[in-house]
């Protein structure tokens, strides 16, 4: 597993939430969020995460940065296998690894003032303090592009867009090598998306980050990623390199979340393939049988009912979860 | 010439807060033709929502009061109105959809009682009549199993089918002019696309005309015939949706669209980003162009008066005093 250039790794992910049932509180069902997920992340790549909600994507995000402990499979972070380390080990590991949380209102400590809030982390792993602390806070506001100035205020002071910056600068504070975005830019404003999507990418430039980017929003994911990764009802449906994954999807369902969203150009759009899916997303409670996509899938056979497609190679890093592929 | 249902005209909506004066709708004028696709395109706080607030008369007084202009529907000025002759408009001629069905919907009544309700209330029919015809609703609008259904409460429908029945109820009383304030900001895109569909398909059916809220630019180029641009409480560009996505004409419109991460173009096609913060409505003054401290080709001009709305082209009109500029200037962002 080792020397294979992936930053981070994930091999065989499960998770399952057990549900909870009745006086004596007992299992009576699991929530099969994440079931069997593998891929990995490259050194200063961009990984991006897409898929529905309820398809386990923030799921697999909180599993790699061991917030949630998993079920089985193994987690690898530089060659390592972090998916049991715990105590001080599991403390240190958390200073390479920070997150990016979807919702610049709730992820901010509204009795902190933003200068605390950069600088927790700091103290937090003793990496500095006095006027070196303030003068790191400070240098972290310029770097998302705040005043050092408002360190004092309170997080109410600030936009939407502004708090997704004081929480992109506390997820920098530790100098991390690899960080998750979960859905970062899907509580904005169309104005204030381009202005953050456009910070993180100039980040990971300047600062030689690796970010697991984690969306919904099929064009910024396409936008800022080098891979993308889709994911349906806790499994991988396909993978490939950006580029490639927008010109050829071959996954039905990949083809089906292409066409649903509409290109903001009335000729363009006009002249695309339209695939409509029907229904809902079915619950992970009680998964499909054999290829978990076949009741919404329009090209599904009797195979797909019964038998589970693998993740195969189809191309270069191209892989497909599809009998009929 | 097409038969204009709902004309706009210089609606003007305060809200009288503790800070001052909130103009969230200051001088907006438009119209809708019957069986038209309007979008009201704009960021969170232009105006947008209390703009169709204010055609219903839902704007909360106090702090919020229309000041001024006509909302002229089939004739007549909503806003000269009783009350009384307001509500036999309101959810029947004029119907709205929410952006959060979870919230719109009572959480304590079924499916099915909710439907009826207003078929009982503005159509008259009979309690078994209106439910018969509440389960036809929700059958149109796609929910399977809709009899067995109509005893269901809301927390038992996902997001998108409870849109649904947003949907079925305000289509319940054959409306002239339905109005949809962010219906799929809150699912999927995948369920986005069945909604809109769904919207768009029966707008075609009922002959109803549709203004749709968003920011969606997608959304907007797929299914609207015309676009309305606002920017803090005023339209800033108007015309057809094929010239506003191709000759945009003011810095606000092109700004927008080509900050959006497009399918189609290049993955290393820089974004376009407008710089800064949208105004404090509360502090802008009325008589400046709101948009110059973000506007690269501002002007001193924008900053001593108020642009008004002027016609470039047709059905196109553009509230910017270089406008005649602004296509020439912006062509490396409008490039395909």
């Amino acid at each position: 597993m080792t020397g294979n250039g992936y930053l981070v790794e994930v091999n065989n992910l499960v998770k399952y939430f057990p549900v909870l049932a009745g006086v004596m509180r007992r299992k009576v069902a699991d929530i099969k969020a994440v079931d069997g997920v593998s891929f990995g992340v490259k050194q200063g790549e961009v990984v991006g995460l897409v898929g529905e909600s309820g398809c386990g994507k923030t799921t697999v995000g909180r599993c790699i940065l061991r917030l949630y402990d998993v079920t089985s499979g193994n987690i690898y972070f530089q060659g390592k296998d972090i998916t049991t380390i715990e105590g001080e080990e599991l403390r240190r590991l958390r200073r390479d690894m920070q997150l990016i949380f979807q919702d610049p209102y709730a992820s901010l400590n509204p009795r902190m003032t933003i200068g605390d809030i950069i600088g927790e982390p700091l103290l937090v792993h003793g990496l500095s303090q006095g006027k070196e602390y303030r003068q790191k806070v400070a240098e972290l506001l310029e770097i998302v592009e705040l005043e050092p100035r408002m360190a004092d205020r309170y997080p109410h002071e600030f936009s939407g867009g502004q708090r997704q910056r004081i929480g992109i600068a506390r997820a920098l504070a530790t100098r991390p090598k690899f960080i998750v975005c979960d859905e970062p830019v899907s509580a904005l404003d169309v104005s204030i998306q381009a202005q953050v999507i456009k910070l993180l990418k100039q980040l990971k430039e300047e600062l030689g980050l690796t970010y697991l980017f984690i969306a919904h929003d099929l064009s910024v994911v396409r936008y800022i990623s080098d891979r993308v990764v889709v994911m349906y009802l806790g499994k991988i449906v396909e993978t490939a390199d950006s580029e490639e994954l927008y010109t050829t999807p071959l996954h039905p369902y990949t083809q089906a979340l292409l066409s649903a969203v509409p290109i903001p150009c009335p000729e363009v759009d006009r002249s695309r393939k339209r695939i409509l899916l029907t229904g809902d997303v079915p619950s992970p409670l009680f998964p499909p049988s054999g290829c978990r996509f076949h009741t919404r899938c329009r090209l599904a056979k009797d195979e797909c009912k019964k038998k589970e497609p693998e993740l195969r190679e189809v191309g270069t890093e191209h892989w497909v979860a599809c009998h009929l592929v | 010439m097409r038969e204009t249902v709902l004309e706009v005209k210089g609606l003007r909506t305060y809200f009288y807060i503790r800070e001052g004066v909130l103009r969230a709708v200051d001088g907006l004028s438009y119209s809708v033709n019957k069986g038209e696709f309007v979008a009201l395109v704009g960021e969170s706080a232009c105006g947008k929502s209390v703009s169709a607030l204010s055609i219903m008369r839902l704007i909360p007084y106090p702090p919020g009061i229309i000041v001024g202009g006509e909302i002229i529907f089939e004739g007549r000025d909503l806003l000269k109105l009783s009350e009384e002759e307001m509500r036999s408009i309101r959810g029947n001629r004029i119907a709205m959809v929410f952006q959060e069905p979870m919230t719109s919907l009572n959480p304590v009544l079924t499916i099915g009682r909710q439907i009826a309700e207003s078929l009982e209330l503005h159509r008259g029919l009979e309690k078994n009549d209106a439910l018969v015809e509440a389960a036809n609703l929700l059958k149109l609008v796609g929910i399977p199993d809709a009899e067995r259904r109509l005893n269901d409460y809301p927390y038992q429908f996902s997001g998108g089918m409870q849109q649904r029945i947003m949907i079925a109820m305000a289509l319940s009383c054959n409306p002239v002019l339905l109005i949809a304030d962010e219906p799929t900001t809150s699912v999927d895109v995948t369920v986005q696309a069945q909604l809109m569909e769904l919207m768009n398909n029966l707008r075609s059916q009922f002959g109803m005309s549709v203004i749709l809220i968003t920011h969606n630019l997608g959304l907007v180029a797929r299914y609207a015939d015309r676009v309305n641009v606002m920017y803090a409480g005023r339209l800033v560009e108007s015309g057809l949706t094929d010239t506003i996505y191709s000759q945009p004409h003011h810095p606000y419109t092109v700004g927008l669209i080509a900050s959006v991460p497009r399918l189609d173009l290049p993955r290393q096609r820089p974004l376009y980003v407008i710089p800064g913060l949208p105004p404090n409505l509360v502090r802008l003054s009325p008589n400046v162009c709101a948009f110059a401290p973000r506007c690269r080709f501002a002007i001193s001009k924008c900053t001593e008066q108020r642009p008004e709305l002027e016609q470039v082209g047709d059905e196109h009109w553009v509230a910017c005093f270089r406008h005649q500029e602004i296509p020439e200037l912006t062509a490396m962002e409008c490039e395909r």
